[in-house]
């Protein structure tokens, strides 16, 4: 382990907070669009309620994800930058709108055409921003993001669009949108509880679809993430557990337990994204950058190791905090005390 | 895209004039917001801190009117200093490349500074009926603390671009990469004073100014008399040191960046005893500066404290490494117009409020204080442009031209317009939500 893989594993581990964090976040946002049925009203009070006091928090996964990126590899800040331009451009515009609309609605107005104004503009970014990041992903492991030596982008911009990352944006999207749905069955009582797990159920299914669906195109798109995800020896591994994981979500909700269905879906989607880490291991832009050949002074990378160790000191313990308080008595619990039952 | 080869001297100086606009535009935008971030969880903190101690239920209510403001500023802040994170890369890759990781360390641990500012802040706007009483005054303070430590680290990599520390160039390439060396560049301390002290000014007139509207609107108001004292007070001290700061960060920019200071004092020939030009135009062709006060001596004096002192002027460096003498010298005579105002607004509010023994109402000095509102965020921004102006041609000094350091990616006048409309929609959204919540509760 040299303190550039240390790094590339606190990057991965701080995607994996964002994906299942702010993920989330922009998940509800998709249920809000899709908000249906004669409970429309109480579904969208329900999400505002659930993202309000942590979005903010979550989305700073984020942030930490960019600055260890440009602190330990400089370079390879750089190449994802200049060959991603247009897509991260239109990330950040679904990010801006988003956040600023979701602020904007709850102190505007309470006038339902306002409301229902600012509920369209972040809904429908919170919908954007998960498949530009989804397409973001999928583009870094396409292979076709040629860097030159000088760092220039070799392809043009529109590199980045292709049916497979389109694949993968779509996939980013709905799987956001299982996770939200799994998360708001615990938090939603009664009738809104059974909204929100047939919700879940139906996303499992696209979530499905869409992972086949990138799988498939990744064979002749991305071949050297498929040789990853089908040839060596541990992808098998990672992929039972993942499936395990994925069955265990469906079937508790299935069975209604909502909790069991939200701890195994925050398991699919963390070893979603190791899998695809481990699969695209050691590149960070396939295929002309790695973790070693972007790696910037020693001397910053230890001491950077050495930052993040100590703020973590500082942040899970607030963290927990912020968690213990908006999101109940049992935060983290996997156990059902009472079975949720119909009506 | 493929074909940058062709007509590549213009498109570049298009694209290079857009990244440092886009730059520049995303930059002062969200310094407002990250100024508000600074000071206004402070004013918070403080009324409910009075609230607690006096029982007295008028600070209870401003402290939750604050915290209403507050959420809506700190959210556009927060994405528009995402925007930020992300354009260090899109518009300036060659510099991040190079940069990274001579000030990679401060902004990794402002990192941090924002998960906690984030947290508590969500704890403080959402916690009123959740948490108890001690926990929830903890987490504004926390907000605080955290709003100042994150703009310190991020100064300090300002800090590092105007006077980069912490690495031996060997080739176009960092060797003997310190990072805490880096971190801590030469003339860090006066610009980080100066920036936070500017965060609390600013915002400080700001809010007092709106306060002393409400109140000049209607006088009997504790409400506005307790929020006016508050943010005066804050402001007020704050305004009144920033002066104090500014000599000592111009005393710094004189041993550490002689060409910056020449250009914001539009000072071209080395001379002693050389005199203050207040004023005036700044014409590098004409290596002069034109229709300006001079105030014999006073250059020396300030910048060294010794009226006799030599001041290198421009014509002692080569013309290349020239900024905008005209832009920065007027930018500097603004912010120093306006920080001398803002003090003396400040020293008369002090004189009032000893004779008064409480905040100053009289209608004379409301109209002051009304008038003084805007100015402190016109200081803070001119500030910001004698620096990152002052710097040019380089984004590192004596290392990296803007030039180098922009992006390799055309056509960015297209992302420039698109951000410029957005910037201006959350502007004006920002000013109706806030003029609403004002009314409301004037009315
Ligand atoms: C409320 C805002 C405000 C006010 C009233 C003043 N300043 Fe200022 N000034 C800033 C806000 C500011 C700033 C926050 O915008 C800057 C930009 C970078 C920095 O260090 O602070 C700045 C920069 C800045 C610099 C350049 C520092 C550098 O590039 O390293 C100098 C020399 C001064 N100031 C001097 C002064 C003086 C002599 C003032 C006398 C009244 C003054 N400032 C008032
Ligand atoms: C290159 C310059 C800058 C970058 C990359 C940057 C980046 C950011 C980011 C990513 C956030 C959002 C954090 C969150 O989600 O909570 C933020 C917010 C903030 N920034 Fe900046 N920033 C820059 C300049 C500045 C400056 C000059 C200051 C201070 C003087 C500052 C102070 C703050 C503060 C206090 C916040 C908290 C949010 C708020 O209150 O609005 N930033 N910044
Ligand atoms: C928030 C207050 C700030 C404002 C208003 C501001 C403004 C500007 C402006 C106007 C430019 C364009 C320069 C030109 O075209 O002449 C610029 C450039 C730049 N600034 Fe700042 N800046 C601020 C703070 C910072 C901070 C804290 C950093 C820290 C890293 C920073 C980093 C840069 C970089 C990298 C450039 C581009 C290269 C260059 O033009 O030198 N700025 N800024």
């Amino acid at each position: 382990m040299t303190p550039a893989d240390l790094l590339g594993a606190v990057i991965l581990s701080a995607l994996i907070a964002y994906a299942l964090l702010a993920g989330a976040d922009f998940g509800g946002g998709v249920w809000d669009l899709l908000a249906s049925g004669t409970r429309k009203a109480e579904q969208r009070r329900l999400i505002e309620h659930a993202i309000g006091p942590i979005w903010e928090a979550n989305h700073v996964w984020l942030i930490l994800v960019v600055v260890v990126l440009f602190t330990g590899f400089p370079p390879a800040f750089a190449a994802v930058s200049t060959t991603l331009f247009l897509p991260l451009v239109l990330l950040l515009v679904g990010i801006v709108l988003r956040g600023a609309a979701f602020t904007f609605r709850t102190y505007d107005a309470h006038d339902d055409r306002v409301q229902a104004r600012w509920g369209l503009i972040f809904s429908a970014s919170s919908t954007l921003a998960p498949l530009l990041l989804g397409l973001v992903v999928g583009a870094l492991a396409s292979g076709r993001l040629r860097v030159g030596a000088d760092g220039a982008p070799l392809a043009g911009q529109l590199a980045a669009f292709s049916p497979f990352t389109l694949a993968t944006g779509l996939f980013a999207c709905v799987l956001f949108a299982f996770l939200a749905a799994t998360y708001l069955a615990v938090e939603a009582a009664g009738p809104l509880a059974e909204d929100f797990r047939r919700r879940a159920l139906a996303a499992a299914v696209a979530v499905f679809a869409t992972a086949a669906a990138s799988l498939a195109l990744s064979r002749a798109e991305a071949p050297l993430v498929f040789a990853g995800l089908t040839a060596r020896r541990w992808s098998v591994l990672l992929h039972l557990a993942t499936g395990a994981a994925a069955v265990t979500a469906f079937g508790a909700l299935l069975a209604r337990r909502p909790r069991l269905a939200r701890a195994a879906a925050i398991a699919q989607v963390t070893l979603i994204v190791v899998g695809w880490g481990a699969s695209q291991y050691p590149y960070v832009v396939v295929p002309d950058v790695t973790l070693a050949s972007a790696s910037g002074p020693r001397a910053t990378q230890v001491a950077l190791l050495v930052a993040l160790a100590a703020g973590a000191v500082l942040l899970f313990p607030s963290l927990y905090l912020l968690f213990r308080i908006f999101k109940g008595e049992r935060p983290f619990s996997v156990v059902d005390r009472r079975p949720a039952r119909r009506g | 895209m493929a074909s940058w080869g062709t007509s590549r001297y213009v498109r570049g100086v298009t694209d290079l004039l857009a990244a440092r606009w886009l730059f520049g535009t995303s930059l002062a935008f969200h310094i407002v917001f990250a100024a508000v971030g600074v000071a206004m969880p402070l004013f918070m903190v403080l009324a409910e801190w009075r609230w607690r101690r006096s029982g007295d239920e008028v600070h209870l209510e401003l402290a939750r009117r604050w915290a209403k403001g507050t959420a809506i500023l700190f959210a556009v802040g927060a994405v528009s200093g995402t925007v930020i994170s992300f354009e260090l890369g899109l518009l300036w890759p060659r510099f991040m490349a190079f940069a990274g990781p001579l000030i990679g360390m401060p902004f990794s641990l402002e990192g941090f500074a924002f998960f906690t500012e984030a947290i508590f802040l969500g704890i403080y706007l959402y916690g009123w009926e959740r948490v108890g009483p001690a926990l929830h005054l903890a987490a504004g303070a926390a907000v605080a603390l955290s709003g100042a430590v994150s703009a310190f680290f991020v100064t300090l990599a300002n800090a590092w671009m105007n006077s980069p520390a912490g690495f031996r160039l060997v080739a176009g390439r960092a060797e003997d990469v310190a990072p805490l060396a880096a971190m801590f560049p030469p003339g860090w301390a006066h610009e980080v004073l100066h920036v936070l002290l500017s965060s609390y000014a600013a915002t400080g007139f700001a809010v007092a100014g709106i306060h002393a509207f409400l109140l000049w609107r209607s006088p009997a108001s504790a409400f506005h008399r307790a929020a006016l004292g508050i943010a005066l007070g804050v402001g007020g001290v704050a305004a009144l040191l920033q002066p104090l700061s500014g000599d000592f960060s111009a005393r710094q920019v004189a041993e550490t960046q002689p060409v910056k200071l020449a250009a914001l004092e539009g000072h071209f020939r080395t001379q002693r005893g050389a005199p203050l030009l207040v004023g005036g135009i700044a014409d590098a062709e004409a290596r002069e500066t034109r229709f300006a006060l001079e105030i014999p001596y006073g250059l020396s004096l300030l910048a060294f404290h010794d009226p006799h002192a030599e001041v290198k002027g421009l014509e002692a460096f080569p013309r290349d490494t020239w900024p905008n003498t005209f832009l920065v010298h007027l930018a500097f005579d603004v912010m120093v117009g306006l920080g001398t105002l803002l003090a003396l607004v400040s020293l008369v509010g002090a004189v009032l409020a000893w004779r008064a023994r409480g905040v100053p109402t009289q209608r004379r000095y409301l109209a002051a204080v009304i008038a003084a509102g805007p100015l402190g965020f016109l200081a803070l921004e001119a500030g910001w442009l004698v620096t990152e102006w002052g710097r040019q041609p380089f984004t590192i000094r004596g290392v990296m031209r803007t030039a180098q350091a922009v992006t390799p990616v055309s056509s960015l006048t297209i992302p420039f317009a698109g951000f410029l409309a957005l910037y201006l929609f959350l502007a004006f959204m920002v000013g109706l939500l806030l003029w609403r919540q004002i009314a409301r509760e004037a009315a």
